[in-house]
């Protein structure tokens, strides 16, 4: 299960045919307090860098770009009661929607964990 | 990130740092926005026991000199000539509008009056002083003070034990010197959270002692700026630079209580402070929008800037401070509405990201204060 990363801190992770997509710890660190998190709609279609989810934390609003083009098969209905998920677990319990992507080439074009990490290196 | 680095800061910039704060710019100052524990624990922490807040970006002004009272109201729609000695009260300055300049706390200290001013306007309210009473009375900056707040309903106990003194007596908005082991500070049981509390002022050099020997306190927590932010919302104190601002008299924003009847229309010393005219002719309620709370009926935080309507979709209001209360569990908001829906309980719609969500006119006071009565 290879996972990728975009520079606007969003993971996305091969699951069989579908991506699944996230956002990462460096993000839900900035972020700080996850309060409020509005998913897309199973079977919306997302275009690669659209906004895909809002998130809210007690400081501010951010969104989640899609990080690959395609369709959502599966949502993380419990987001909605419990965003605070996103803080303890990004990365796992955390995940936000599942899509099923139209092409491989977006997900090809994504940083890997060390180009990722190399990134996060430059912000500092 | 170095964009910190051309920032003024506190005198407890290195103590912010060694608790690992996340440093932010705010009103010109490098400051914390949140500690490790986070906005939200820090928050309940402060509504549970006592939290230690950093404010010495705040401006406290020094005015002496013969009638400063006198002199004084000629710029707040105060009664400052019969404040006691030993007490603090709110007050507002304005422009010739009406607007609102800056809010802060005057204290009568017997040979001076000191004045709180926040951060973002304190050179501009030291040059209004010295502007329109610089002639007369001598305006001093006490830059060689830093100013602490112990906030929360354990502080009176902290407090205490840390002095040694017995502070049962000194009840909200008294004023007095305290000893803290031999830092001796000027402390008014006040604050910025709803809760009981002190606001230390204390010389820059000792500021760090005193703050090391407040947090050795099993209750106390440092707390940030944006906990010191969802503190204030809930319990529906106002923003300077949000909820009030030059285009906003206190009429508007719902502080008829800090116009001294002294002031007031049928006063002793009615009016004589600029916009008295506006603000007095708007008293009580004659003004055409008014700050209200808003309590979003659904689980999206509703935020500063976001436009309010009726059900029809007119725009009847904006929102000037919004976001989640950790406290309640759900967003909490205020904002200014056209008069003839700030009733409480009516049902208006808030567009967040072009979506209308529903929202209900509520008391400001989210949260009840607890003060020291």
């Amino acid at each position: 299960m290879t996972t990728k990363y975009t520079e606007d801190h969003e993971w996305a992770r091969q699951d069989g045919d579908l991506i699944v997509v996230g956002i990462t710890d460096y993000a839900q660190n900035e972020l700080g307090d996850i309060v409020f998190v509005e998913l897309p709609e199973v079977e919306q279609e997302l275009s690669l860098g659209t906004e895909a989810a809002v998130i809210e934390s007690v400081k501010a609003a951010g969104e989640v770009k899609s990080p690959v083009s395609g369709v959502v098969a599966e949502i993380n209905s419990a987001l909605e009661d419990e965003p605070e998920k996103v803080n303890d677990s990004p990365e796992g319990d955390g995940w936000f929607y599942k899509v099923k992507p139209s092409g491989n080439t977006d997900f090809d074009q994504l940083m890997d964990a060390e180009a990722y990490a190399d990134f996060l290196e430059s912000l500092s | 990130m170095n964009d910190t680095e051309s920032l003024k800061h506190t005198p407890l910039l290195d103590l912010h740092k060694s608790a690992n704060a996340k440093i932010v710019p705010f009103a010109g100052y490098a400051m914390p926005v949140n500690y490790e524990l986070g906005i939200i624990k820090e928050h309940l922490h402060t509504r549970e026991k006592a939290g230690l807040f950093d404010v010495s970006h705040m401006g406290q002004i020094s005015i002496q000199g013969n009638n400063a009272a006198s002199l004084l109201e000629n710029l707040i729609p105060v009664d400052i000539q019969s404040l006691s000695v030993g007490r603090q009260k709110y007050g507002l300055f304005l422009n010739e509008k009406g607007g609102i300049l800056d809010d802060l706390m005057i204290i009568n200290r017997g040979d001076e009056i000191i004045l709180v001013v926040n951060a973002a306007c304190k050179t501009a309210d030291f040059d209004y002083l010295q502007t329109h009473l610089g002639d007369k009375l001598s305006i001093r900056k006490l830059d060689d003070k830093a100013l602490l707040a112990l906030q929360g309903p354990m502080a009176g106990t902290v407090a205490e034990r840390v002095s040694g003194e017995d502070l049962s007596d000194m009840k909200f908005m008294n004023v007095r010197e305290i000893s803290f082991q031999g830092i001796t500070c000027l402390v008014s049981r006040s604050g910025y959270t709803g809760e009981d509390g002190f606001e230390i002022s204390v010389a820059n050099e000792y500021v760090t002692d005193l703050a090391r020997m407040l947090l050795a306190e099993s209750e106390v927590e440092l707390i940030g700026l944006g906990a010191r932010d969802s503190l204030r919302l809930e319990a529906g104190l106002c923003l300077y630079g949000h909820d009030l601002s030059q285009d906003t008299t206190p009429i508007e924003a719902n502080l008829n209580w800090a116009i001294s009847p002294k002031r007031r229309s049928s006063g002793e010393r009615a009016g004589g402070f600029p916009g008295s005219d506006i603000i007095l002719s708007q008293m009580p309620k004659n003004v055409s929008r008014l700050l209200v709370g808003l309590l979003p009926q659904s689980k999206a935080p509703v935020r500063e800037g976001v436009t309010i309507t009726d059900k029809d979709g007119n725009v009847v209001g904006e929102i000037t401070s919004g976001g989640f209360s950790p406290s309640l569990g759900y967003p909490i908001s205020m904002g200014y509405v056209d008069i003839d829906y700030a009733t409480v309980g009516t049902e208006l719609l808030a567009m967040v990201r072009n979506k209308p969500l529903p929202v209900n006119v509520a008391k400001s006071t989210f949260v009840p204060h607890r003060y020291h009565r």
